[in-house]
Order: C-alpha cells, then sequence, then structure tokens
C-alpha cells in the first residue's frame, strides 16, 4: 500500500539553512547536508528545499547546495523558490533534485510548466499553489504571489486543473491564510483541490499540532503533508508524526 | 580479485547523478571494490564488470535515445552473451520489456517478455503517478525457480528479517505486466498489482529508486555489487 508522505521543508538562503531543525547536538545549524542527514534519518520521506535567496547571484549556490545532500543522504529531494527557466531546472536536476516546484513563474507564464514537463517528465514538475480566500468575498479560493500579499484572481481549484492538464506532476497547496497561525490546513481548500485532479496533493500552510497532519490526508484527501516550524523547533519529532498517523489509521512508511 | 568496474549507461534519459552517488556511497561504507563510472561509450560497456540502466522519462524516448546512441549491440553482447550483471532502474527496467505502449507503440529490449501498460485509475482517489513509498512484496509460488525466490542474492535484503516488507520510492505513471509469472521477483499494491522487482539470470529490473529509497534501496545495490550470477 502507498504511504503517506511526511516532508519536512527547509528554508535555504545563499546555500545555509536559516529555517531547520534546531538541536543541542547540532554542530552546524546551517548546514543543508547535516540537516538532511538527521531528517532521513528521522524517517522524513522526502526533503523540501525553499530557496529564499533574494539576489540573483546568490542563486547558483543552491546547486551546489543539492549536489552536496544529494551526495549523502539517499531520499527524494524538492527544491523551490524562484524557478522561472527550464537550464535551471536541468541545472537542479542534474545536480540530484528529483523534483523542482514552481510557483511565480507558472503564474506569469502557464505554458513554461508545459514546457517544462515535456524537457523534463512530469515526474519532477511540481506546481506550487498559494492560495486563500477570495479576496472579493465571493466563494472559493484565489491565487496569490508575492508571498500572499497579491492576488491575481485566479480561481485555486481550476488553476490546479490547469496545471495538472500542463503536465505538472504534483500539486505543492499553501493555504496562505493560515500559513504561520498554527491552526491547521485549510481543509476545505486542500479537499477540493485534491478531489479534483489525479496527481498527488501536498497540503502545507498552518500545521500547529500533529492533529492536523492527519486531517490533512483524512479530511483534505492530501497525499503528503508538508511542515516546517513543528519539526524545526523541536515541537514533535518525524517519529511522532507518524505515530499521530498511524493511530488515525493513515498508512505510513 | 581485481577491482572492478560498475557502468552506469548515459543515454541522455534522466539524472545519473544520484545513482552513481548512490552506489559510490554504498561501495565505501561496504569496502566494496568498485569503479563506479558514467559513460555513453560503448568500449566502456564492453569492459564493465556490471551494467547499470537507468531511466526517466517516456518509454519511447528512452528507447530512442538508447538506440542512437548505438548501445543496444554492446548492451546484448555484454549482458546476454557475457552474462554481466544487469540493474535496470525505473524506466531501464520497463526496457526490459517487448514492448511499450507509452505515446504509442515502442519495441523494448524483449529480454524479459511482456509489455508496459498505464496504471489503471481503479478508484478516482487513486493518484497517478504512482509517487511515493511503497512495500514490496517478494513473490513466493510454488516450486519457484532460485532467481524468483526471495533467496535471490540482490534481493535477500529486500526483506526484513521479520518477514516485514521494506518500502522503496517508486515514480511512474505505467508498469511492467510480464508474460510469464516466473520473471516477476516483487510486487506492489496500488488499486491493482504493480510488478516491482523483474529478473532472470544475470538480468534484474527495479521499477522504484533504490537510489532515493533511503537505507533499504542502498542495501539493494550494495547486493547488486556482490552479486555473482
Amino acid at each position: 500500500m502507498l504511504k503517506t508522505r511526511i516532508i519536512p521543508c527547509l528554508d535555504i538562503d545563499k546555500g545555509r539553512v536559516v529555517k531547520g531543525v534546531n538541536f543541542v547536538d547540532i554542530v552546524d545549524a546551517g548546514d543543508p547536508v547535516e540537516q538532511a542527514k538527521i531528517y532521513n534519518k528521522a524517517g522524513a520521506d522526502e526533503l523540501c528545499f525553499l530557496d529564499i535567496t533574494a539576489t540573483h547571484e546568490g542563486r547558483d549556490t543552491i546547486i551546489h547546495m543539492v549536489e552536496d545532500v544529494a551526495a549523502e543522504v539517499f531520499i527524494p529531494l524538492t527544491v523551490g523558490g524562484g524557478i522561472s527557466t527550464i537550464p535551471h531546472i536541468r541545472n537542479l536536476l542534474n545536480a540530484g533534485a528529483d523534483k523542482v516546484s514552481i510557483n511565480s513563474a507558472a503564474v506569469k507564464n502557464p505554458d513554461f510548466v508545459r514546457k517544462a514537463a515535456e524537457k523534463c517528465g512530469s515526474q519532477c514538475i511540481v506546481v506550487a499553489i498559494d492560495a486563500k480566500a477570495k479576496e472579493d468575498g465571493s466563494e472559493g479560493w484565489e491565487i496569490f504571489t508575492h508571498g500572499g500579499r497579491k492576488g491575481t484572481g485566479i480561481d485555486a481549484v481550476e488553476w490546479a486543473v490547469k496545471m495538472a492538464e500542463y503536465g505538472a506532476g504534483e500539486i505543492l497547496l499553501t493555504s496562505m491564510d493560515r500559513d504561520g497561525t498554527k491552526q491547521g490546513f485549510n481543509l476545505p481548500l486542500t479537499r477540493a483541490v485534491s478531489d479534483a485532479v489525479r496527481i498527488p496533493v501536498i497540503a502545507s500552510g498552518g500545521v500547529g499540532n500533529l492533529q492536523h497532519l492527519v486531517e490533512g490526508v483524512t479530511e483534505g484527501h492530501a497525499s503528503a503533508v508538508l511542515a516546517a516550524s513543528i519539526f524545526h523547533f523541536g515541537e514533535y519529532t518525524i517519529a511522532e508524526a507518524k505515530g499521530a498517523m498511524n493511530k488515525a489509521g493513515v498508512p505510513i512508511r | 580479485m581485481a577491482k572492478e568496474t560498475l557502468l552506469i549507461i548515459d543515454y541522455g534519459s534522466g539524472n545519473l547523478r544520484s545513482v552513481a552517488k548512490a552506489f559510490e556511497y554504498k561501495a565505501h561504507e561496504d569496502h566494496i571494490d568498485c569503479d563506479v563510472i558514467v559513460s555513453d561509450r560503448p568500449e566502456d560497456i564492453r569492459k564493465a564488470d556490471r551494467v547499470v540502466l537507468p531511466g526517466q522519462g517516456a518509454f519511447g524516448d528512452c528507447k530512442d535515445n538508447l538506440e542512437r546512441s548505438g548501445l543496444i549491440a554492446p548492451l546484448e553482447e555484454a549482458v546476454l552473451k557475457k552474462s554481466v550483471p544487469f540493474l535496470g532502474i525505473c524506466v531501464g527496467m520497463q526496457l526490459l520489456a517487448t514492448r511499450g505502449v507509452e505515446h504509442g507503440v515502442y519495441a523494448g529490449l524483449n529480454w524479459i517478455p511482456g509489455q508496459v501498460i498505464p496504471i489503471v485509475q481503479t478508484t478516482p482517489s487513486l493518484k497517478i503517478p504512482h509517487m511515493g513509498w511503497n512495500e514490496v512484496v517478494m513473490a513466493h509460488y510454488e516450486g519457484a525457480s532460485p532467481e524468483q525466490d526471495n533467496a535471490h542474492f540482490v534481493l535477500r535484503s529486500a526483506e526484513s528479517s521479520n518477514g516485514e516488507a521494506k518500502h522503496y520510492y517508486f515514480v511512474h505513471s505505467y508498469m511492467f505486466q510480464c508474460e510469464y509469472d516466473h520473471h516477476i521477483l516483487g510486487m506492489s499494491e496500488y488499486g491493482q498489482s504493480v510488478t516491482a522487482i523483474v529478473g532472470r539470470d544475470n538480468i534484474l529490473g527495479v521499477q522504484f529508486h533504490p537510489e532515493k529509497s533511503a537505507s533499504a534501496g542502498l542495501e539493494l545495490l550494495s547486493g547488486f555489487m556482490k552479486w555473482r550470477p
């Protein structure tokens, strides 16, 4: 039986982890390889690196970071943040990333997703969707860009369906109205998107406790759950997350 | 014993670095005297002691690339005539089949009779691709041939001592349907039975990605490097 994936997400700035696990016994908390090793050992099913490097020059460092991690940690790696060209995707994949997540570039030019899937294969193209309640107050959710500040008027569910048609292999869905709140995923949004597409959906945004992770799957119908802070700050371990899943009847590795 | 060479075939189909790194990592950890090289040169295939065929993307594209690179004849010579241990990964495993039906009908290597067909979406909630960690159950049949039994050298590690199946990381939308049951060495369940491992003689193919399957996958790669079929 296929297992529900638990995916820790690490923020990377200029090749260094700026938001990651913070244990006393860690020698260099900013070292992505060390972070990845810890999570691999803890049973993480996959790792997601979000490159938050603001400058263009800093971008190449993520390639080297992926090379370093992929040489020592043998679980799937997804890299996202500022990806807008096919060569950039190729470089990341050649460095050892298994998937890349495309966000703003997809909104700006949906054909980019089609091209990326054609050139590199659907299996490595994740489309990241940041969504929250529609600004005009009407029913449903819309896509936001620029860290949730800029509404686009694009319906989130329709967008997910379109991205799947364009060749996305997976959707990384972040509930923007929940991100950082610790109130749990936006479950109606997660369910609406998960049920609308045939490809897997990763739920993200708002996880504050283990029950939230469970609900993402049982009520949100997500194939995988992504979380950052609850793991990094040692509130919960991956093992505890898996324990909670298991107890709720969600299959885990 | 002279140092062996393990060749990962580079035919323009996907990322080979992770596969190479995983073999290197495991060779180092388990003190296996094995050079890992990535190459697209026929003479390297002829010289190799072990051959790995990875693969990502569409069946037809991969087959075309392999053909265009002029690698099929040296591969057949190495694997079929010289009986060099062979491991196919993902589409590299699917290419062992007689044919694939992804975006048209394409001939495969036909080393293991069968065809590569789409995974059937048996229920509306079944996601395609089959992506993530799944258990692989070793095939047990009445009167099983040695290579089919889980006593298979490479696959010994694939079943833990307590008999529990191990998990491996899968990403695929098409699956290998073997013509003969005795070529199926491992199965997974995903709304249907999905062939996870095929093999005969010196040939082994895995649908999942051992290079991305943490310790379970690395153990399998280690077994392959020590295998003397």
